[in-house]
């Protein structure tokens, strides 16, 4: 095709067989677009971001994108990051998780990336469901909820990713959803800038499972209700828990400064003279 | 400390562990990631020690999936990397084992076994993991393990774990046992010129000629570091020459096959032993790690009595040795098993026996290792 190339093409894989595996109404699809244009106004090479996965929807991102790109095992993205990132400090480590993922088998993986503060910017796609396996519940699926695993009503209670990722130590933390397209870009942009362990928390609707679960049988109305139950988190410092009950606080939740393992290991380094 | 590199051979004293880790370094290797746990903690507390003056990386992580997910990570990232532990760490590491041999990450694995199953025997002895590290890992996918007697061997094996990781572009479990570890005793170390070190094949075309997992016709695809200019994709899924998901059969059969082969290809070359008093022997010893010394004791002392028998120590566990172990089960009229398990190795010794010569096992569990006295009287036994 002759003629001008929209932008985000050059980050996509030309030789990847295409469509992507996501269900028509998914999230993950603007998250992408967002990611790319984080990337793109952030002037990085494509040479030096290095994108890494888990398992499940959200998994299924890097193949993609024409990075250096890692699809690991269910939960351990961030401790194959750790590796590449330290072997190759100069890169722009990025993972890209599910709320499965990231906070239930990797969950361990998470608090301690965040408590070591590696130079990593982790975007967790919370959807509240286990979407890839067919609506299971997820860590952070609503008490109460009926899903694939939880018939007769969820038993347990969710976690709050950002508010885990916050008390274990992470220096940035963000929440955006993707009906926020422009904010979720400036913070996913914000979070790569940040040195040290940066988490931005994408709220994103599974149609599929979630929509089934919940009676909101389309994309449309799901990104509805993401417009409806959001509230800035300026505004919510306003508010009562009770009146933020249920809703979705988003912008930047944390942002201070701690050196980075890489950081105080560089430092090891020029005392042992290397 | 400060770093050791020696010009010229050198003769120190050195616990197992620290002759692992001197034979790391002597390697290349550039990163260590672990998670403490006995027998293998030395291991770990050495290289935090040791890599930083060495211009490396030690990392320690929340668990042994961790670990090796971290050391996966910094072998795509270029540097050369591993990762020790015991058995129930080396059970967590199984999934990320599967990874490696799937993905093609060269790595270093060691496995400094005590006793199980379970917690078992912390600060014990034992050989219980030898089918777990062939078997351990889901999927079908081949593996190479090695297993050193002493703390010679510990560095040797070390440094050509490494050298086949690289050169194979796979995982490599070096498996010890407590007592190798442990024991501590003269080691001459070679100088670094007698060191023979491999580096895992570059690609050399442009980046955009380059397929990952295009087989150059060695079964051995080039290997480009993250970062360096050739962007491409790793997964664990079965995946095409560049490297995306794919469940075509066609491609699925071509990886498996070129997963397989690319060591097979080479087992004629992967024959690691010693063998000793082994002429005109009518009973043969097998053994591998620390029992390989008692049973070394144990044939000397048989000799002195006249008795005809020899030992035969396996330094390479997996892929099993046949072609060595299978004239020596057709010129013996008994061969002997010791191991510190319920019978792992012994299995296939009988498997490649095929009715050859009669096979004897002798197996010891309690934590103890196996005395020569022990590993005497199933030779004198086996002449009764």
């Amino acid at each position: 095709m002759n003629g001008r190339q929209h932008p985000i093409h050059q980050y996509l894989r030309s030789s990847k067989r295409f469509p992507h595996v996501w269900c028509p109404g998914c999230g993950i699809g603007i998250l992408l677009g967002a990611l790319i244009r984080a990337i793109d106004a952030n002037g990085y090479s494509k040479d030096d971001i290095a994108l890494i996965s888990g398992i499940g929807c959200a998994g299924r991102l890097p193949v993609y994108l024409d990075f250096n790109t890692l699809h690991t095992t269910h939960g351990r993205a961030l401790t194959f990051a750790t590796g590449i990132k330290l072997a190759k400090p100069d890169m722009q480590v990025i993972t890209v998780m599910g709320d499965g993922d990231a906070a239930s088998i990797g969950g361990n993986h998470l608090i301690h990336s965040a408590r070591r503060n590696i130079d990593i910017t982790a975007i967790v796609v919370n959807n509240q469901i286990y979407g890839m396996t067919g609506g299971q519940a997820s860590p952070t699926t609503p008490f109460g909820l009926t899903t694939a695993s939880s018939p007769y009503g969820h038993l347990e209670h969710p976690f709050d990713i950002s508010k885990l990722v916050e008390a274990a130590g992470a220096v940035f933390v963000a929440r955006s959803t993707v009906y926020h397209a422009r904010a979720l870009e400036k913070l996913i942009s914000q979070a790569m800038k940040k040195k040290g362990f940066s988490v931005v928390e994408v709220m994103s609707p599974c149609v599929t499972h979630y929509g089934k679960m919940t009676g909101m049988a389309s994309a449309v109305e799901m990104m509805q209700w993401q417009k409806d139950n959001t509230v800035s988190a300026a505004k919510a410092q306003e508010m009562d828990s009770s009146a933020l009950e249920g809703r979705i606080v988003t912008g930047v939740l944390v942002d201070i400064e701690k050196p980075t393992f890489h950081e105080e290991h560089a430092r090891l380094w020029a005392e042992a003279g290397k | 400390m400060s770093p050791q590199k020696p010009k010229t051979a050198e003769r120190v004293l050195l616990q197992g562990s620290e002759a692992c880790v001197r034979g790391a370094i002597a390697a290349g290797c550039k990163f260590y990631a672990g998670y403490p746990i006995t027998p293998a903690t030395e291991i770990m507390e050495l290289m935090s020690r040791r890599l930083p003056l060495e211009g490396g990386v030690f990392i320690q992580m929340e668990d042994e999936i961790a670990s090796i997910g971290a050391t996966i990570g910094a072998s795509l990232g270029g540097m050369k990397a591993m990762t020790a532990t015991s058995g129930p760490g080396f059970s967590l590491m199984q999934e990320h084992i599967s990874f490696a041999a799937m993905a093609e990450v060269p790595c270093v694995i060691v496995n400094v076994m005590r006793g199980g199953p379970s917690t078992g025997l912390p600060t014990r002895a034992a050989q219980g993991d030898v089918m777990q590290a062939r078997w351990g890992a889901h999927g079908d996918h081949p593996i190479l393990v090695v297993a050193p007697s002493s703390a010679t061997e510990f560095f040797d094996l070390t440094v050509k774990a490494f050298n086949l990781a690289e050169r194979y572009r796979s995982p490599v479990i070096v498996l010890a046992d407590e007592v190798v570890a442990h024991t501590r005793e003269s080691v001459t170390l070679p100088s670094v010129d007698e060191i023979e070190i491999e580096d895992r094949p570059k690609p050399t075309m442009p980046p955009e000629w380059y397929s990952p997992y295009k087989d150059p016709g060695t079964g051995i695809p080039p290997m480009a570091a993250f970062g360096d200019g050739y962007r491409f994709h790793v997964t664990g899924l079965m995946h095409d020459i560049n490297g995306y998901p794919t469940d075509r059969q066609d491609e699925t059969q071509e990886l498996m096959m070129r997963l397989f082969n690319k060591i097979s290809k080479d087992f004629h070359l992967l024959q690691w032993y010693d063998a000793y008093e082994d002429n005109e022997a009518e009973v043969m010893v097998i053994a591998y790690g620390s029992v390989a010394r008692s049973a070394l004791q144990a044939v000397r002392q048989a000799r002195e009595k006249g008795l005809p028998v020899g030992l035969l120590k396996l330094k390479m566990l997996w892929p099993f040795m046949r072609r060595t172990v299978i004239p020596y089960l057709q010129s013996s009229r008994k061969v002997i098993v010791p191991e510190m398990n319920m019978g792992q190795l012994s299995r296939e010794v009988k498997r490649v026996n095929q009715g050859a010569c009669e096979i004897v096992t002798l197996n010891k569990v309690d934590g103890r290792m196996l005395t020569p006295a022990e590993i005497l009287a199933s030779i004198e036994e086996a002449f009764e």
